[in-house]
């Protein structure tokens, strides 16, 4: 919980998120937060939105929070259960996914992100659980949104490890044939809401958490941010958001407290 | 093993699994045959390449336990949890030996067992753009395609383990198995290996696949070994039959962390042990809790056409 004790950083996180998928259909969805934000999503923003599971589910409803990527409740009652090939060659690699979530030890101003290791590849200091799918949801969800708390150690100017691509950085450079998606749109932090530049690609702090200063992003990240020329506030989660979050979501609140 | 498939997992283990082998425990998170990765440490297996998508707790046991030098993946980790860290001490301290690994993404993986499956040299996808992957795994290629104006791809090649081993709800005893819930690409995995060893949750008679045949993920004619083994996936589940065993999860975190609290747990759930049987019975009435309620499918028809 927050100073004033009316919610966590992480429900402020969920409910900025969720707002981001105002009107998608399709949503590529992990467990954790982003679980969670996808199911509030669906019952305030985007009410025609389908979830689809990395473990090959779709139109899943949940009765429970998800343990894990491929928790059986995802399974009972859903649309459609897939092999791994459909899911990623029909499913993404064809385009039929409007959004969907990713996140990282690592992240650069460009929204590339390092889920391999820290340090040295052949002789690691962290070794990280490596790609899964992030390589083929990057290049292939319409949208990528970003959900993971802002650090030094993790919102870096160098990654150690690029394994799923972001924007590039560069003007002159068109994400080329053959990719589905048009890369990272949101990230959203214990501290703000970011976009992306369209020119330039980088990463612009759009709005600051309630109580939160400038001063504050610029100690928890590697590089100097981008700021938007309208810097706002994230509106605070209200009071609908919070109770689905606290009562219909996460009851033990083991993700959002 | 003769005429019949149907052997005790201990017999399968020992006929069809070799030093030296790639072998696959395929399973998404579902129906991972963690029995069958038990008895493979328990007969003191050496040099195996293991390969799977997602290397969770059951490798960090086999790979904790020595029985690997290299692993083939895509993902690596305590699925929800955390960390394998028997894994992790091999790769970033090589402690107590170096492991040897090859890396790719899900469809990368996934579609290795599809070329492996259909006697492909390579399978392209639309992966690895701008990624650092490739770059550390050479036998990921760019190439240009033939057709529509040089689209770039890239391509991996066929994996065709020497032994694929899979958990099924039931399975005959020729080995047509039927799986419901995740199927992860136990399919493909399947057919795109050498041995195949059904483990089943249930032995069934002929007539009741072909009751429902497009249940049916794999087929007889590629399997070598049936297994009936009830809750051999134990932590792991099985749809319709148990659930996941998290608060196991959670405590290898602890386990896994400390050498001397993995040889001990080795010692006592495995080597110590004869077969999953006992396993089972050690384990006791944890498994009461862990059984779901029913929701069952409904029923088509099929048609008689005679």
């Amino acid at each position: 919980m927050n100073g004033d004790g009316a919610y966590s950083k992480n429900e402020i996180m969920v409910a900025a998120s969720s707002r981001t998928l105002a009107g998608e259909r399709i949503c590529f969805v992990g467990v954790g937060l982003p679980n969670i934000v996808c199911n509030l999503a669906q019952r305030t923003v985007a009410p025609e939105l389908r979830l689809v599971y990395e473990a090959g589910v779709f139109g899943a409803r949940p009765a429970r929070l998800p343990l894990s990527i491929g928790d059986p409740t995802l399974v009972s009652g859903s649309t459609a259960v897939t092999s791994m090939f459909e899911l990623f060659a029909f499913y993404l690699q064809a385009g039929l996914i409007d959004a969907a979530f990713l996140g990282g030890a690592q992240i650069d101003r460009f929204g590339n992100l390092n889920t391999t290791v820290i340090g040295d590849y052949a002789k690691p200091k962290v070794r990280l659980p490596g790609s899964g799918g992030a390589v083929e949801i990057a290049i292939h969800a319409r949208k990528i949104l970003v959900i993971m708390r802002q650090a030094q150690r993790s919102f870096v100017e160098k990654l150690h490890f690029r394994t799923s691509p972001g924007h590039s950085g560069d003007p002159e450079h068109d994400r080329a044939r053959g990719w589905s998606g048009s890369g990272p749109t949101s990230v959203v932090t214990d501290l703000g809401t970011y976009g992306f530049d369209e020119e330039t690609g980088e990463m612009t702090l759009l709005t600051l958490h309630p109580g939160v200063t400038l001063a504050q992003v610029r100690e928890n990240m590697g590089w100097e941010p981008r700021v938007s020329p309208e810097l706002g506030e994230t509106p605070p989660p209200s009071a609908d958001e919070l109770r689905i979050i606290r009562e219909e979501l996460d009851p033990q609140g083991v993700a959002t407290s | 093993m003769g005429e019949s498939k149907v052997a005790s997992m201990h017999d399968a283990v020992a006929e069809l699994v070799r030093d030296g082998d790639t072998v696959a425990i395929e399973g998404f998170t579902h129906l991972i045959c963690f029995a069958a990765g038990h008895e493979i440490i328990r007969q003191r297996r050496r040099d195996l390449t293991l390969a799977r998508m997602t290397p969770d707790v059951v490798y960090d046991q086999m790979i904790g336990a020595g029985v690997a030098r290299k692993l083939i993946f895509s993902w690596l980790g305590n699925p929800g949890v955390g960390s394998l860290h028997a894994v992790r001490r091999r790769i970033e301290q090589a402690d107590p030996e170096p492991l040897e690994i090859e890396e790719y993404s899900h469809f990368g993986m996934v579609c290795r067992y599809v070329a492996g499956a259909s006697n492909l040299p390579f399978f392209p996808i639309r992966s690895y753009f701008e990624s650092d992957i490739p770059g550390v795994n050479p036998s990921i290629k760019p190439m240009r395609s033939p057709y529509e104006d040089g689209t770039e791809v890239y391509v991996v090649p066929p994996l065709r383990p020497d032994v694929t081993i899979v958990q099924a709800q039931r399975a005959t005893a020729d080995g047509d198995a039927q799986i419901w819930g995740l199927l992860g690409c136990q399919k493909e995995a399947a057919f795109a290996a050498e041995r195949v060893i059904v483990v089943c949750e249930e032995l069934v008679e002929d007539a009741v696949v072909r009751q429902d045949p497009n249940r049916t993920v794999i087929p007889g004619v590629v399997v070598d070994a049936v297994v009936e083994q009830p809750f051999a996936c134990h932590p792991s589940y099985a749809q319709g039959y148990y659930d996941r065993d998290n608060g196991f999860y959670l405590e290898w975190e602890q386990i896994s962390k400390d050498p001397a609290a993995l040889e001990a747990w080795l010692k006592e759930w495995v080597y110590d042990l004869g077969s999953h049987a006992d396993y089972l019975e050690k384990l006791g009435d944890r498994f009461e809790h862990l059984k779901p309620g029913e929701r069952w499918s409904g029923q088509v028809n099929y048609g008689e056409y005679a």
